[in-house]
């Protein structure tokens, strides 16, 4: 069973709000956190309602920075370019992408969403377990450029309203016309009656969504997460918790830090070469990516679907059939959209080809399972929908 | 949910339900609401010794892998096959139809060490767990 909460944990500005709904609550790298509501039906069915409805997210426990130009024209651009490895030059103002920042070994600081809020001024919205790290990292590498690096984490409180119906429920609560804002793409416009606020079609679980931005202050937090509930009553909006959230992005085949990205390993091999641009000049963690990309790939991440019984869990070892470990799993669960176990993995590559067979060592028992595409779940396009780049 | 007042249990959450020389085991209400959505129930073959104390099992939800420690000692000589295609059960029923395994006592005076349901209640109320359903 799950540890209680005991140790001094941080809590978001909805905390009162989660207590009061009955989550069951954990500690989530220092932050207490829902991970799922027993009282309106628990982990699956809060899954299930974002894949076919709506549900809402605390994401409070993330952090933000803004990185703007001091007097240097573009020296954020630069800043920014230099810190992540997506290329922000590509980016109009409003528009969001999927990024990370690198060690100079070229492997994970954290993974990050950039948001292009001018010219020169960005948002990175980072992981909460990373927060500390992530923003002494940030100063550190961007001492050299004109921009000031301003922590704005404990600013927000952050809701993600994702699912089919979030776009519903998010344009009855703003004048934005949420229509025209395409995927990565964010506006700022009135949330819940308060001006100038930050939403964004964005989110975590494969599902179309989006991510408000009010202020953290627990009564103006408690206002909006009521109206979000309200506006969400008749699309049978439910309050989602970390359980779900994590089962969401697993089927996406999201990576998750500590995960299937870490300090210890690299872009190539958790698979993310495409938000990886190489071209765009140089960045912290180029020159060791140029290095291992010559030297080959040892081994890499793929999807896997247990074929015999039993669930292969965080941590559990892959082997050979003769008991040899060649590979982890780095996340595994049920999948509630597929009924089957999924997990990904990181195994050699001369063993990493579809259909492949590899055997999952369940608490000593050898159970196999196969190597299957991911993403295992992708949602249907709508055609507001925009591919991020 | 009311904790059945013939039934014994321990610390760990288990329950035992003794009629003569064997008794039924199973996890409390309150195992299972902790553990939520239970997807995956590992129980031991016909004719395992169980000592009390010791993993008798697994039951996994969604999200964790819970061990399941044997209230007594004694030899397994019945299991609930319901569960391998309905572990829901074990959430849906868990005093009841949720039963886990059936063993013969190896010593009925073990019975005595447990818990009755006043005690278990009073065990869940005192590490704060009556309000955490």
């Amino acid at each position: 069973m799950a540890d209680p909460v005991t140790a001094k944990l941080r809590k978001t500005p909805l905390n009162a709000v989660h207590r009061a709904l009955g989550a069951k609550m954990v500690d989530f790298g220092g932050w207490e956190m829902p991970v799922e509501y027993p009282s309106t039906g628990g982990l699956v069915a809060e899954h299930k309602a974002v894949r076919g409805g709506v549900g809402v997210f605390d994401v409070s426990h993330m952090g933000d920075i803004r990185i703007h130009a001091r007097r240097t024209s573009g020296a954020a651009l630069e800043a920014v370019q230099y810190i992540t490895m997506n290329d922000a030059a590509r980016l109009a103002i409003g528009q969001a992408q999927y990024s990370a920042m690198l060690y100079p070994e070229g492997t994970f600081v954290d993974d990050v969403i950039v948001h292009r809020l001018g010219e020169d001024d960005f948002l990175l919205v980072i992981n909460a377990g990373t927060r500390e790290k992530d923003i002494n990292w940030v100063r550190e590498s961007t001492k050299d450029f004109d921009c000031s690096v301003v922590d704005l984490s404990d600013s927000y409180t952050q809701l993600a309203i994702q699912g089919p119906r979030a776009v519903d429920v998010v344009q009855r609560l703003t004048n934005a016309n949420l229509n025209k804002l395409g995927n990565y793409w964010f506006t700022h416009g009135s949330v819940c009656g308060l001006e100038n606020k930050l939403i964004a079609r964005t989110g975590y679980t494969g599902e179309d969504g989006f991510e408000i931005y009010v202020p953290s202050d627990p009564k103006t937090s408690e206002e909006v997460w009521t109206k979000v509930m309200y506006a969400g009553r008749e699309f049978g909006i439910i309050p989602c918790g970390l359980g779900a959230r994590n089962t969401l992005r697993l089927e996406a085949r999201l990576s998750l830090y500590g995960h299937e990205i870490s300090q210890s390993i690299n872009v190539w091999e958790a698979g993310l070469d495409r938000f990886c641009k190489m071209e765009k000049g140089d960045f912290v963690g180029r020159a060791a990516l140029e290095s291992a990309k010559a030297a080959g790939l040892t081994r890499t991440l793929v999807g896997l679907e247990m074929v015999d019984r039993g669930i292969a869990r965080d941590g559990y070892r892959c082997c050979k059939e003769g008991g040899d470990v060649v590979g982890v799993i780095t996340s595994g669960s049920p999948s509630p959209t597929l009924g089957r176990n999924i997990a990904l993995a990181f195994i050699p590559l001369e063993m990493a080809a579809l259909g492949a067979i590899v055997y999952v060592d369940i608490r000593g028992q050898k159970s196999k399972a196969r190597v299957v595409p991911t993403p295992f779940y992708k949602r249907a396009r709508t055609p507001a929908a925009q591919t991020q780049s | 949910m009311v904790y059945p007042t013939t039934y014994r249990y321990t610390k760990d959450h288990e329950w035992i339900d003794v009629k003569g020389d064997s008794g039924t085991i199973g996890l409390t209400d309150y195992a299972q609401c902790q553990m939520g959505d239970i997807v995956f129930v590992e129980l031991p073959a016909v004719g395992a010794i169980l000592e009390a104390e010791k993993p008798l099992g697994t039951v996994e939800s969604v999200k964790t892998v819970n061990e399941i420690y044997a209230p007594v000692s004694g030899e397994v000589i019945e299991v609930n096959g319901e569960l391998k295609d309905a572990p829901e059960k074990v959430n849906s029923d868990p005093h009841g139809q949720g039963w886990l395994v059936k063993v013969r006592l190896k010593d009925s005076a073990e019975i005595a060490a447990l818990m009755d349901a006043p005690a278990y209640e009073a065990h869940l109320s005192a590490s704060g767990k009556e309000d955490s359903h």
